[in-house]
């Protein structure tokens, strides 16, 4: 049972059709959960009492920071999957994830700087968390860039998946070098073991607004995927169907 | 409070405002773009299949 629902998901046809039944919804609830996530953490949190307004930049700039890790890593596992499966669905899922995972390191990157302006008194400093979120960046332009290097689909798709699985040692390096290096960025303030040291009124806004940026990856990825498969699977026979509904 | 003081963010408009500004452009625009682009491969397939063309 377990095998011909895997079966299925690996086959272009059916995770288009079930990728085009989700799409609606995930757009839908990432719709409400950005709009409800801005207005709470706009307007319904209380300012910092260190930072005063300037804070509200997290809602945006941490999850996106998140996100941007998140996605090397979904990239990773996908492309395990295409080196140990083939599976082309995989492929199409890595694929059309860089440029997102790009996206929201360019804005974690650009967040950052407009909040290490007035906190930090400077826009740019090349410490450790900085610099390899930097890296992780052109990482994700690398990738995009090896993509379309390589003409033959598959030996793009495993090119890209070595790549995908060689970078994920920028991952942890990322999240410790608050840890392992002095820096001006703050440590983590919620994904650590003890409680998290950020007040409630703080918290869950954030959390909503993350989730959101989780919805919004995988509305935005399955879209792109679907494109992907469309160009790859053009000629076959179910593809043309599809295209022209109605006729035989 | 007041539209002018929140537009005005305690000072920090220069930097809050824009944080969001791009946020939103960029989440927006990832999400059109695949949409546009799909329509528009659908449609460039429709047209190849009846007119018969192969390539």
């Amino acid at each position: 049972m377990a095998f011909v629902w895997f079966h299925k998901l690996g086959s272009p046809r059916h995770f288009y059709a079930l990728s085009r039944r989700l799409t609606p919804w995930l757009g839908a609830i990432t719709a409400v959960l950005l709009l409800g996530g801005l207005y709470w953490g706009l307007v319904v949190a209380p300012p910092d009492y260190q930072q005063g307004e300037s804070y509200r930049i997290i809602f945006v700039h941490v999850p996106s920071a998140w996100m941007s890790m998140f996605t090397w890593m979904f990239m990773a596992v996908s492309g395990l999957m295409v080196l140990v499966w083939r599976m082309k669905v995989a492929a199409s899922l890595m694929r059309a994830a860089a440029p997102l995972g790009a996206s929201v390191t360019f804005l974690a990157l650009v967040t950052g700087s407009l909040w290490g302006k007035p906190m930090w008194g400077t826009f740019w400093v090349w410490d450790a968390r900085l610099t390899s979120e930097l890296v992780l960046l052109f990482l994700y332009l690398g990738f995009i860039a090896l993509q379309s290097a390589i003409e033959e689909r598959d030996a793009a798709g495993r090119a890209g998946a070595v790549l995908a699985l060689v970078g994920v040692v920028n991952i942890p390096i990322i999240h410790y070098s608050v840890e392992w290096w002095n820096t001006l960025h703050q440590g983590p303030t919620v994904t650590k073991f003890d409680a998290p040291s950020i007040s409630l009124d703080m918290l869950l806004p954030l959390l909503v607004m993350a989730v959101g940026f989780m919805t919004w990856f995988a509305t935005a990825v399955l879209k792109r995927a679907r494109c992907d498969i469309l160009e790859a699977e053009s000629s076959s026979h179910w593809v043309r169907e599809l295209a022209t509904p109605g006729k035989r | 409070m007041n539209w002018q003081e929140f537009l005005a963010m305690g000072g920090y408009a220069a930097f809050v405002w824009p944080s969001y500004a791009l946020a939103v452009i960029v989440l927006v625009a990832n999400v059109v773009a695949p949409h546009v682009r799909e329509r528009r491969l659908l449609r460039t397939i429709a047209r190849r299949a009846a007119t018969g063309d192969e390539a």
